[in-house]
């Protein structure tokens, strides 16, 4: 085992670096200068340009959001959802941690313990949406399909955590029990016809 | 044994002559699949995974010998095939719970089904009911189990419990068809998987061992769990911190696994603790008593300063040997720059016993290890009381036993089961306390050169020696011959008539006979029974190698000087190599590297123990210290190995670092003292940071360095004085730990749960009128003390044990030194 790790006790050191900025301008003149040359570069004309010679076209594609809103494909990575099983409408996480280890934003914890029926059970499951990438690797590893992401980018709230309640990611029970929760069908789902290419183990019964 | 050249896969690498095939290859880096098989314990062959072909012929690697010139193929096609049906027999009826069990990919089955490339399945059997079962301290799903016997060897060849066994399956038999068509070796290890899981030898549902958890370490799948770990974490998550184990003096290879306590706590924290399972073993007490931390601790500046002002009226440091080397260090510059007096009897004790056994042996430590006893045929041990006091020696005694078909002498006052169950080999003489020396005079007498040695010693040993006329019966056989009357039928007449034949059988006789033996006063002194020299001839056959085990009985008894004498002449003038075992963890660092007093002075400064300013890291002093597990440094082990540690949590608080910065000492951190370690007494100049701390593949300890066994001047006076007949006699007490515990330390974790007391032998509580959870007083000269009795079915006899685990109890004021006394014990 390597005891690099452990023989480093500046704290200050590693991976860190100074960003070269250019010089902030000091005197006056300098700093006159620079307010001149942003103002009549013409840089703001350019994008001014192409505004006003749509606007007098009419022919106008935008959506016109939020009365109108597009469609959103499946494997759209929004905010996320914790899914529950079709058979009994028990949550779908059995706590293996693949989420947590493969996140690559480190931003998924989980706190686990032996229940009462000697399963697995979560106590407690956190996304910090403040350093989540949406890349979707969590959707992707997990065995279970439990985690997925959502379509729901409408995401305004005054805090981010809003969206991470582990209750609130659920499927909410009487959704499931309506039949009216969505598969995902982004990586991570079954690949169709995945039945025919599994080679099936003999039983004995 | 004489190195030899063998072939692998076309390398030619050297070995021993009768090396096992599977270490050999290990050791030079080539890789033959096997699960079953432990290093340092015998071959199992449950898995016959390992299968190789050795000049021609397929063998198993983990048991067939290294001979000169071998060619070994690890891989022909044959060999494949039976591993993959092997693989995909060890996968049938696995459940894939791959995702919640505890093993979390650090799982052999996995590994090893993939690396064979099992991707489909051939086999089937009915599955039989494996509900999982829990066992106390551990965990135990058959389900998950595979059987190959890890845990089984473990706890027999290792840590010689010998708690679990296999139990019937109870499962149909396997499918005649499979018989015909499935590779042949593949099929047997089906035949016996399918006959057994694993079971208690106790026949309860409830483990009543040592506790040291070994069996869940070496478990390849998530079968056997630690009962505390169950669903904690998954191993990736955690970060291993390389140390040295804090509690005894064998200083164990360990690693914390930490983590973040929970998401609400980022505080790290130690979940489980690890080890190199092949190459070192861990107590009850290593694997359990992990949370000794001293938690919570910030910066108390008052508290400091007070402690500053301490140290200036201080005359005196008491200090435990719970220490590590550079506090010692330390300690010492204080007193040079200070003059403060160093108290520590303990330790002060096995210096003062070395110094006496240094001036005959003109070394200044011992000439062996543990790891050499694992490896020694006859092993003796005199005064210590093993099991407890470092449970690595006692593994060493038990492993040489079963492997190295060893046997030996346990000399101790109290009877204890356990190493009595050790097996066959291992004679126990239970004398009475106080007769430690003819225990050493004995082994002089049985095995000493008494050519070499000292005349006056050779004839005080002859004095005790005598011819006596004993009756024997001997079973003799003798042949008589019979007349016998027998009819038969006349063939030529046909007619019946009567014949007498001669018959001649073996009798066998009783004969008394008179036979002259030698007595040995010596052995009736110390209540050897009448079989003991008969056994001991039948134990001594083929044996090679010996060694000698001393423990911390002798370094207080009150003749101690002439004890460190008769070990340094058994070592000097018998083929015993010598052990002498530290008595608490850093004991033998400590009394290299400090100058210690006598008596405690007006003003005390304690350092984890008693005085007029406490500094502690059990967190219940003035001012906190960072406990074992928080601190960086190196331990002196009893392999006189200087072993680094590393912190595992985070510790805020002062240490003893702080306060020497203080007073004019100057370190950037403490183990900027760690060159500075006295090379006089053999330390090394190694920077802590240059200290590896691991093991090679071939089993090589690459830990810290070993230390340099100093010579010193011998007096060459080599006289001895004569045992005095002085014992211990009534009611006796004895100061030794429970099996799991050693210090304020492992008292203070929540695992190790054993109950403070005075402990009582099942037997003794039988046949006496106290009865447990009674409250006694027990009186010596030195005082008394009052607590609760606890029944302890792990020691026999009279004897009363008292702990020092407990620091309320204040055991050790009862005592004056030797950790003997006789007491008067009563009901209150």
């Amino acid at each position: 085992m390597s005891l690099e790790a452990f023989n480093n006790r500046n704290v200050a050191e590693g991976d860190y670096f100074l960003v070269a900025i250019e010089e902030y301008p000091t005197t006056g003149w300098d700093k006159f200068k620079r307010v001149v040359k942003r103002t009549f570069k013409g840089e703001l004309f350019v994008g001014l340009w192409v505004v006003l010679r749509e606007m007098i076209r009419f022919d106008i594609h935008t959506v016109q959001y939020p009365q109108e809103k597009m469609p959103i494909g499946p494997r759209y990575r929004a905010v996320h959802q914790m899914k529950r099983l079709w058979e009994s409408n028990t949550e779908r996480c059995i706590g293996c941690g693949l989420c947590e280890k493969i996140c690559i934003s480190d931003c998924i914890r989980m706190d686990t313990k032996i229940d009462e029926n000697s399963r697995k059970e979560v106590t407690e499951y956190t996304i910090n949406l403040g350093r989540c990438i949406f890349c979707g690797y969590c959707a992707e590893v997990c065995p279970e399909l439990a985690i997925t992401h959502s379509g729901e980018y409408e995401n305004a709230s005054e805090q981010r955590e809003h969206f991470i309640i582990y209750e609130d990611m659920l499927t909410p029970i009487d959704k499931m029990k309506a039949g009216k929760q969505l598969e995902f069908e982004g990586f991570g789902a079954i690949t169709p016809h995945e039945d025919e290419r599994v080679k099936k183990t003999p039983l004995a019964y | 044994m004489s190195k030899i050249v063998i072939n692998i896969d076309g390398k030619e690498i050297e070995t021993q002559e009768g090396e096992y095939l599977l270490n050999a290859a290990r050791a030079n880096d080539i890789f033959i699949p096997a699960i079953c098989y432990l290093t340092r314990c015998s071959p199992t062959l449950a898995c016959r995974i390992c299968l190789v072909e050795a000049d021609g012929k397929q063998v198993y690697a983990c048991n067939a010998k290294a001979k000169d010139g071998m060619s070994i193929t690890t891989s022909t096609e044959s060999i494949e095939k039976e591993r993959r049906a092997i693989m995909e027999v060890y996968d049938v009826n696995h459940p894939l719970q791959c995702g919640v069990c505890d093993q979390s990919g650090e799982c052999e089955l996995q590994n090893y089904t993939l690396e064979i490339g099992v991707d489909s399945q051939s086999y089937a059997i009915k599955d039989v009911d494996r509900s999982s079962h829990d066992w106390g301290h551990l965990h135990y799903d058959p389900g998950l189990c595979i059987v190959c016997e890890r845990c089984v060897t473990a706890c027999k060849d290792m840590i010689g419990d010998n708690s679990l066994k296999t139990t019937p399956r109870g499962a149909d038999a396997i499918d005649a068809e499979f018989k015909e068509s499935m590779p042949k070796d593949a099929y047997a290890m089906w035949n016996k998987l399918n006959k057994s899981v694993i079971g208690l030898t106790n026949g309860t549902d409830v483990l009543d061992c040592t506790s040291c958890g070994e069996c869940a370490a070496v478990c390849p799948v998530g079968a056997l769990v630690d009962t505390h770990f169950l669903y904690k974490s998954n191993a990736w998550e955690l970060k291993q911190i390389p140390a040295t184990c804090g509690h005894c003096s064998a200083g164990c290879q360990i690693s914390y696994d930490v983590k973040h306590t929970s998401i609400e706590n980022p505080k790290e924290k130690i979940y489980r603790v690890m080890n190199e399972w092949n190459y070192v073993s861990l107590c009850g007490a290593g694997r359990y008593g992990f949370d000794y931390q001293n938690a919570d601790v910030v910066k108390d500046e008052a508290a400091f300063n007070t402690a500053l002002e301490a140290f200036k009226k201080a005359t005196a440091i008491a200090f435990t040997s719970t220490i590590t080397n550079e506090e010692a260090l330390l300690l010492q510059k204080m007193k040079k720059k200070f003059g403060y007096k160093l108290i520590n009897p303990e330790a002060k004790a096995f210096q003062t016993f070395m110094k006496d056994y240094s001036e005959i042996s003109g070394r200044k430590l011992y000439s062996s290890d543990l790891e050499r006893v694992h490896t020694t045929n006859f092993i003796v041990s005199i005064g210590s009381a093993l099991k407890t006091d470092n449970p690595n020696a006692r593994y060493a005694l038990n492993n040489s036993l079963t492997v190295s078909k060893g046997a030996g002498i346990y000399f101790h006052p109290v009877a204890d089961p356990i190493i009595e169950g050790l097996g066959k080999g291992v004679m126990t003489v239970t004398h009475a306390p106080l007769q430690e020396e003819i225990a050493l005079y004995l082994l002089l007498d049985l095995f000493g050169d008494k050519e070499q040695m000292p005349s006056e010693i050779s004839e005080y040993l002859a004095s005790f020696h005598s011819e006596k006329t004993v009756t024997v019966t001997e079973v003799v056989k003798e042949k008589v011959v019979e007349v016998v009357k027998e009819v038969k039928v006349n063939e030529e007449t046909g007619e019946e008539e009567e014949i007498e034949v001669e018959k001649s059988k073996m009798v066998s006789k009783k004969v008394e006979k008179e036979v002259v033996v030698d007595d040995n006063k010596l052995l009736e002194l110390l209540g050897a029974d009448d079989k003991f020299m008969e056994t001991l001839e039948k134990n001594l056959k083929k044996k090679e190698t010996f060694a000698l085990m001393v423990g911390s009985d002798l370094y207080r008894h009150p003749k101690s000087k002439n004890l460190a004498r008769l070990v340094a002449l058994v070592e000097k003038y018998t083929k015993f190599e010598l052990v002498i075992i530290p008595s608490l963890t850093n004991t033998l660092g400590v009394s290299l590297i400090c100058d210690l007093d006598d008596e405690r002075d007006s003003y005390t400064i304690g350092y984890n123990t008693d005085g007029d300013f406490v500094l502690s890291a059990l967190g219940d002093g003035d001012l906190d210290m960072p406990a074992m597990n928080q601190q960086e440094g190196t331990l002196t082990s009893v392999n006189k190995r200087v072993n680094p540690t590393n912190a595992a949590i985070g510790y805020n608080g002062y240490e003893f670092n702080d306060i020497a910065n203080a007073l004019g000492l100057k370190a950037d951190n403490i183990i900027d003292y760690t060159a500075e370690l006295p090379t006089i007494v053999g330390f090394k100049r190694e920077e802590f940071d240059n200290l590896p701390n691991h093991y090679e593949n071939d089993g090589t300890e690459m830990r810290g360095y070993v230390l340099e066994n100093v010579a010193v001047a011998p007096s060459g006076d080599e006289s001895v004085d004569k045992f005095s007949d002085d014992k211990l006699e009534g009611s006796i007490i004895y100061l030794a730990n429970p099996v799991r515990q050693f210090t304020p330390f492992t008292h203070k974790t929540t695992e190790l749960d054993e109950v403070s007391g005075i402990y009582m032998s099942e037997e003794f509580l039988s046949n006496s009128d106290f009865n447990e959870g009674d409250t006694v007083k027990i009186a010596t000269d030195n005082g008394e003390l009052i607590a609760n009795v606890v029944s302890d079915n792990k020691i026999k006899g009279s004897t009363v044990v008292l702990p020092t685990f407990d620091k309320n109890l204040n055991s050790e004021a009862l005592f004056s030194g030797y950790r003997f006394s006789t007491a008067s014990i009563e009901k209150v």
